[in-house]
């Protein structure tokens, strides 16, 4: 019995009163990568949602000049060795004598300075709100100013550009997906562990077959199912069917789970003793135990979704050109002749590689902090 | 006194085996296996037992948690009438839950570590109606403070409370509804001894002020000779003696209560050797022919093997279950 309440730190008497979720963002905290991780994710997203503003160019701008050039370095040193404003070297095309192929080197005589929110072409963001100001950009209007800080494609466009706006549908196809999947997983999968009986037996058994078929293979065949030469986001929105036919089953298997643990918890008996209804015993006792739970499974299963759309649209499955996603620009980067004379084609790759990196991680956080009342 | 408050008539809980999917259903659980004893309203009766004899199951059956395959549990309701707590369904069981509360053992799996106490303990105010907003926090604090609760803590969690501070706040909720009868399911088991007096003293004190009537469930026997009226000892789901705490701590008539008891400290039996129980510990999965007790019994007979026993009236008042009680030791 604490008799002494006034002398009890304020310290303890937050930790005294401190929420579930309280604890679990406490214990999620301690969890660096997972932190790091939180951060990366939020600026991924931060960057396609606002693709437009951060993007130098227009992810479709051709640019006859500049095909296949690479990436331009940006200088903090001019060419005589003194600190000046960072700027880019313009880039002169000078055709090989023996191949043909036109090769780009920088003119360290003719620079740029970079500027941040820059003056641009005018542009809508998202399509209807006018702007002329962009994030980055060179600005002097000449016609041999660029800045293709991660080089052009065969076009001559963007690549930068257009990883800031493939962004778009491949970070939102994971949560698009993932909606999807957990409705549909929450639904069955609290039937199941709610009904039991043969509710369950069919679901399981439903789960149990849709999880032993190959998903590469099925994902395929429904894609190749899906008519080409379509509006865009009815293909998109008919490859995020795809992908949670799939992606519920996980979650169905979570909220059972959680369920049929709950339901033998002394607690939930006692609630039931406090003559809380069926209903209530549900959303207000069990619920809050397992949303955390859900919310660490389904951040695991988002990377998943973005690597199969990455997977459905390298293979040409999945969304076409000119829409642009990761998986788009990736086949961009299919022939060993483009690897070996453009090798930044393969960085939407990377972007790929880091989203899914930074989700895994942040979703293990998650799973460690959904249960705060465990031994730490 | 005059009609029980409690009554359970051959009562049974089997439970069913699966052994899954395709393979010959395995015998049933016989985890009680037809008990009959009442309650008197106002008293403490303890119901003592080993693990796994179905003690917790008789609580849940009691509480209505469960139904019983056989046999009949009956509860004298405020207005006298009898009220059928097998079969109670919906409503009508909730209602139950006015008059009975069960007390857990484990304090920690039986608070929902997401809500606060007050919240915990407004629950059953609010689903039965019984005091809201204000009224009820005021409530809560009348509870908290009853129980030996700071009520200026009502807005903490239950993490930040002790395992003796969490049992009160599970008899703070269980008091809410002003219930009668009280089930406690080895209600101190997992306490430390001096918390564990703590709580029992609790229990006599709130037993004075409010004229609750207890089922105190515990395997340990040294917990019932202070605060229980009555005792009734069970084995593998069925009861095999029953008495007045003083005249079955002073003559205990079945072989497995005397054992029992030999393994309580006290002063009567300090110069006695203490038995100690062969024999494998039978499971209700699979209960003895016969008495259930004779493969560990010290006096088990051909008789004892082949035919259960009845229960015989002692002069004392109790009755025992045993083919050849032992001497009665005024
Ligand atoms: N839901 C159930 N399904 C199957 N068997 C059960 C179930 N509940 C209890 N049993 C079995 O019934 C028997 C009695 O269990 P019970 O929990 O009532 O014992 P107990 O006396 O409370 O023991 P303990 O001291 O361990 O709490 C045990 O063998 C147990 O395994
Ligand atoms: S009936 Fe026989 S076996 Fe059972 S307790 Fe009595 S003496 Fe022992
Ligand atoms: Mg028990």
């Amino acid at each position: 019995m604490s008799n002494a309440l006034s002398h009890e730190s304020a310290a303890l008497k937050a930790y005294a009163e401190a929420s579930g979720w309280r604890l679990g963002w406490a214990k999620f905290r301690r969890h660096k990568l997972a932190v790091v991780s939180l951060y990366i994710v939020g600026l991924l997203y931060l960057l396609a949602i606002f693709a437009e503003f951060f993007s130098p160019y227009d992810y479709s701008d051709i640019n006859r000049r500049h095909v296949l050039a690479p990436p331009q370095a940006v200088y903090v040193v001019d060419a005589s060795g003194q600190f000046t404003w960072p700027h880019v070297r313009a880039l002169k095309g000078q055709r090989d004598p023996v191949t043909r192929r036109l090769n780009y080197i920088e003119d360290p005589e003719n620079t740029f300075p970079v500027r941040l929110f820059a003056p641009s072409k005018p542009y809508k963001m998202w399509g209807f709100i006018p702007l002329e100001t962009r994030f980055i950009g060179v600005s002097t209007p000449n016609r041999q100013a660029s800045i293709f800080l991660l080089g052009t494609d065969s076009l001559g466009r963007d690549v930068l550009s257009r990883i800031f706006h493939g962004a778009r549908i491949s970070l939102s196809i994971g949560l698009v997906g993932v909606a999807l999947s957990f409705v549909i997983g929450i639904i069955l999968g609290g039937m199941s562990g709610y009904f039991g009986g043969w509710v369950d037996t069919i679901v399981q058994r439903t789960i149990d077959l849709l999880q032993s078929l190959p998903t590469i293979p099925l994902w395929m065949g429904l894609a190749a199912a899906v008519p080409p030469g379509q509006d865009p986001l009815v293909t998109y929105f008919m490859i995020t069917v795809i992908l949670s036919i799939i992606g519920w089953t996980g979650i169905a298997r979570v909220v059972r789970g959680r369920f049929l643990a709950l339901r033998e918890e002394d607690f939930v008996l006692a609630a039931r003793f406090s003559g809380a209804s069926e209903m209530r015993i549900i959303l207000r006792h069990m619920v809050p135990s397992f949303a955390s739970h859900i919310i660490a499974s389904l951040t695991l299963s988002i990377p998943e979704m973005i690597l199969a759309e990455t997977a459905l649209s390298f293979l040409g499955l999945g969304l076409q050109p000119p829409a642009v996603s990761w998986g788009v620009l990736l086949k961009d980067a299919q022939s060993l002749q483009v690897i070996s004379q453009a090798p930044w084609l393969l960085v939407p790759g990377l972007a790929v590689v880091i989203t899914v990196l930074a989700f895994n991680f942040l979703g293990d956080g998650l799973r460690d902090a959904s249960d705060p009342y465990g031994k730490v | 006194m005059n009609e029980p408050l409690l009554t359970l008539t051959n009562v049974e809980k089997h439970f069913p085996q699966s052994n899954g999917f395709l393979k010959p259903a395995a015998a049933p659980v016989r985890a009680v296996n037809g008990i009959s004893f009442s309650i008197a309203e106002g008293e403490t009766t303890a119901l003592v037992g080993e693990s796994g004899c179905g003690k917790s199951t008789a609580a849940k059956l009691i509480t209505s948690a469960i139904t019983p395959s056989a046999g009949k549990i009956t509860l004298r309701t405020r207005d006298g009438n009898i009220l059928d707590v097998g079969s109670l369904r919906g409503r009508a069981r909730k209602a139950l839950w006015r008059d009975v509360q069960l007390i857990f053992q484990d304090p920690f799996s039986s608070l929902n570590p997401r809500m606060t106490v007050k919240q915990i303990i407004a629950e059953p105010l609010r689903n039965f109606d019984i005091a809201h907003g204000q009224e009820a926090t005021d409530l809560v604090a009348d509870l908290m403070d009853r129980v030996g609760l700071q009520p200026g803590t009502m807005s903490r969690y239950p993490h930040a409370f002790s395992g003796g501070q969490r049992q009160r706040i599970g008899i703070a909720r269980a008091l809410a509804v002003k219930p009668r009868l009280v089930v406690g399911d080895e209600p101190v088991s997992a306490l430390d001894v001096s918390v564990a007096a703590q709580i029992l003293n609790l229990f006599q004190s709130l037993k004075k002020d409010l004229g609750l009537t207890y089922l105190l469930i515990t395997h340990d026997l040294s917990v019932v000779r202070h605060s229980a009226d009555r005792v009734a000892v069970m084995y593998l789901g069925n009861i095999v003696e029953e008495n007045t705490t003083a005249a079955l701590f002073k003559s205990p008539r079945h072989p497995y209560t005397q054992a029992l008891l030999s393994a309580v400290p006290s002063q009567d039996n300090q110069d006695k050797p203490r038995i100690v129980l062969t024999g494998e510990v039978a499971s209700a999965r699979n209960i003895p022919t016969g008495c259930p007790f004779h493969p560990r019994c010290a006096y088990a007979t051909d008789v004892c093997r082949l035919t259960a026993p009845t229960f015989e009236q002692l002069p004392t008042g109790g009755r025992v279950a045993c083919h050849t009680p032992l001497e009665f030791m005024p």
